[in-house]
């Protein structure tokens, strides 16, 4: 591993394609200066991204390990740096270092079980790079199903991605929602905990659950009345970070810290923290 | 290794000496208050002085220091390493309960990845000890295991008498010896029957100490949940100012920061010390799950009494310094949670 005060000194990326996602999401493709890529990581890794001057904050990484041409970020203007960088233009260098913290299970944990994601909102971001390894090695699992919800159908990120690719491909359910009707949305209204229910999912899956906290925490309540086992979910934290080699202080929630003990967590784990995040 | 004396009168001789090869850290006293000051010839040495006002981790930790720096030129970026350099230097009148607090914060900064800045820094350091003589009514060292007569360090020292005995404990301090111990004598059978009775007196008068039976158990790294969730804490809070005080003068609290500033030529990177006692600690975007002045204080002690030790086989990230219960505006403390939460859970 590499020493912290090198840890600290990130190296310099460069923005090489912008897309528009929704009216507050755009993704970032990033590449280092020789064209490469920055580093390679897991399904659930993070980065830390930077402007000097305006800050620096943990992202996860939303592209696959198995695409070696670039790395994408889905970002939510939110916040001072967000709002910087949602104003970026092909060819703005940032600063980037990582991968930080502990990925999903993907090759021990989820091998040959059959899984379940189960994205809102931006939540999608974390687990598009999970879903897009298990499409990769698809002979390593069982079967695929995806649920997605957010505010409106403007608001689903990768919806192209997701009609053409995902949706298209065999072995692979993918059960989109948005929480009111809208003129042009013929699929299923309702919030993604209550879909889960309705859904009513066979309980031998591996659940991976990833959105705003309170999404979280009625889908996990719902996976539960269908008889799941919080031994059987997954998720991905997020907490303020300076550091992101549990020293900062930080993202300290019980002895974790979900920059280096996390940010991906199994329910159960959860359990034994304190209920501060 | 053996042991040596040089009468107080010559101490003056012995920090030139040392001062000579490299920056010689001494608790100085500068407008009525005692710091660990690089020396000089003019330098007010209080070897005396029990407490610093702040503790000796600055010479390790720095409160503030500079990580790179980085040019901004259209959509370009450059990034310049512009690391302080690090010298060589001795570290002298460190009390028992401040060393320690090195072995805390190794245990953050040398764990992997290694903090390479802490790290040559603690490398580059001598550290010389000083036996208590004179504890304070708020000294609680000895609930960690500390023995403020026998302090660790590279080299420990005693004043008995007008008299200070030192003696090597390490190599690193044995090699310094050797730099300055033609200013010394030798010490023999009768210097160590006095050492050994200073050490017994000092122990008689810890005794007497209000809070020298302070008593951890309870806190053993285990009980996290029923720790956290006590009621005690909205009393225990009520009162804190998050001032954060207590986090700067504290010996063995680490939590940093790492902020950006734009001198118009270039954006310098640093890292500050930084306090969970502050509602923007852990403020994102969306808000921070520690709304109120309760969590923030639960994180701080929970923290020193519970998460640590549960990650670090028992060690408490307290060495009962008693800094913070002197200066607390409120009078709240490390001991009144410790008293208040303490044998909850063997009833």
């Amino acid at each position: 591993m590499r020493e912290t005060m090198e840890a600290l000194i990130p190296t310099i990326g460069v923005v090489t394609d912008v897309r528009v996602d929704t009216p507050d999401v755009k993704t970032f493709r990033v590449n280092s200066l020789d064209g490469g890529i920055p580093f390679d990581h897991m399904p659930g890794q993070c980065a830390m991204l930077s402007i000097p001057g305006v800050g620096e904050a943990m992202f996860s990484i939303t592209s696959s390990p198995t695409n070696k041409e670039y790395k994408e970020f889905s970002i939510k203007k939110c916040g001072c740096l967000t709002d910087w960088l949602h104003q970026m233009e092909v060819g703005q260098q940032i600063t980037i270092r990582g991968p930080y913290g502990h990925a999903f299970p993907v090759d021990t944990e989820f091998v040959g079980k059959d899984l379940l994601f189960i994205a809102g909102g931006i939540g999608l971001a974390p687990l598009h790079s999970v879903i897009n390894y298990c499409r990769h090695y698809r002979d390593r699992y069982g079967s695929i199903d995806i649920v997605y919800g957010s505010r409106s159908k403007d608001d689903l990120v990768d919806y192209q991605e997701i009609l053409n690719e995902w949706c298209t491909e065999e072995g692979i359910n993918v059960y989109l929602t948005i929480d009111r009707p809208q003129e042009g949305w013929d699929g299923h209204v309702g919030f993604v905990p209550n879909y889960v229910k309705e859904l009513n999912f066979d309980v031998n899956k591996t659940a991976v659950i990833c959105g705003p906290p309170i999404m979280i925490k009625f889908t996990l309540a719902g996976l539960q009345e269908l008889g799941f086992e919080k031994t059987q979910v997954y998720t991905t934290m997020e907490l303020r970070m300076k550091c992101g080699i549990g020293k900062c202080g930080r993202c300290n929630i019980g002895d974790k810290y979900v920059c280096k003990d996390g940010p991906v967590f199994r329910c159960d784990q959860l359990d034994e923290l304190p209920n501060e995040y | 290794m053996m042991m040596y004396k040089i009468n107080v009168d010559r101490l003056p001789e012995l920090y030139a000496k040392m001062a000579e090869s490299r920056a010689l850290y001494l608790p100085i006293e500068k407008n009525d208050q005692v710091e660990f000051h690089p020396w000089n010839a003019d330098a007010c040495v209080r070897l005396d002085k029990l407490n610093t006002a702040k503790s000796a981790k600055d010479l390790f930790f720095p409160q503030t220091e500079n990580l790179m720096k980085f040019k901004m030129q259209g959509k370009n970026i450059s990034i310049e390493e512009n690391r302080d350099p690090v010298e060589p230097f001795v570290l002298f009148g460190v009390r028992a309960c401040d060393v320690r607090s090195f072995d805390v914060l190794d245990k953050v900064f040398l764990a992997d990845p290694v903090d390479t800045f802490y790290q040559s820094r603690r490398e580059n350091g001598v550290v010389i000890s000083m036996a208590c003589h004179e504890p304070e009514e708020t000294c609680f060292c000895h609930a960690f295991g500390i023995d403020a007569a026998d302090p660790a360090g590279d080299i420990s020292c005693w004043m008995v008498e007008g008299t200070l005995y030192w003696k090597p404990l390490t190599e690193k301090g044995q090699a310094l010896t050797e730099t300055v111990s033609a200013l010394m004598e030798q010490a023999g059978d009768q210097d160590q029957a006095k050492v050994e009775e200073s050490q017994k007196a000092l122990h008689a008068v810890m005794e007497k100490l209000p809070l020298y039976d302070l008593d951890l158990t309870g806190f053993d790294g285990d009980h996290l949940l029923e720790k956290f969730n006590s009621e005690k804490w909205a009393k225990l809070s009520e009162a804190c100012l998050g001032c954060g005080s207590c986090t700067f003068v504290c010996p063995t609290c680490q939590c940093y920061d790492i902020r950006d500033y734009d001198n118009g030529h270039g954006v310098q990177r640093y890292r500050c010390w930084d306090s969970c006692m502050y509602s923007d600690f852990t403020m994102m975007a969306h808000g921070t799950p520690r709304k109120t002045q309760l969590e923030k204080f639960r994180q701080r002690f929970m923290h020193k009494l519970v998460y640590f030790p549960s990650n670090n086989d028992g060690m408490y990230s307290c060495v009962g310094c008693g800094r913070c219960l002197t200066k607390c505006p409120i009078s709240m403390n490390i001991v009144k949670v410790i008293k208040a939460l303490g044998g909850e859970n063997h009833a």
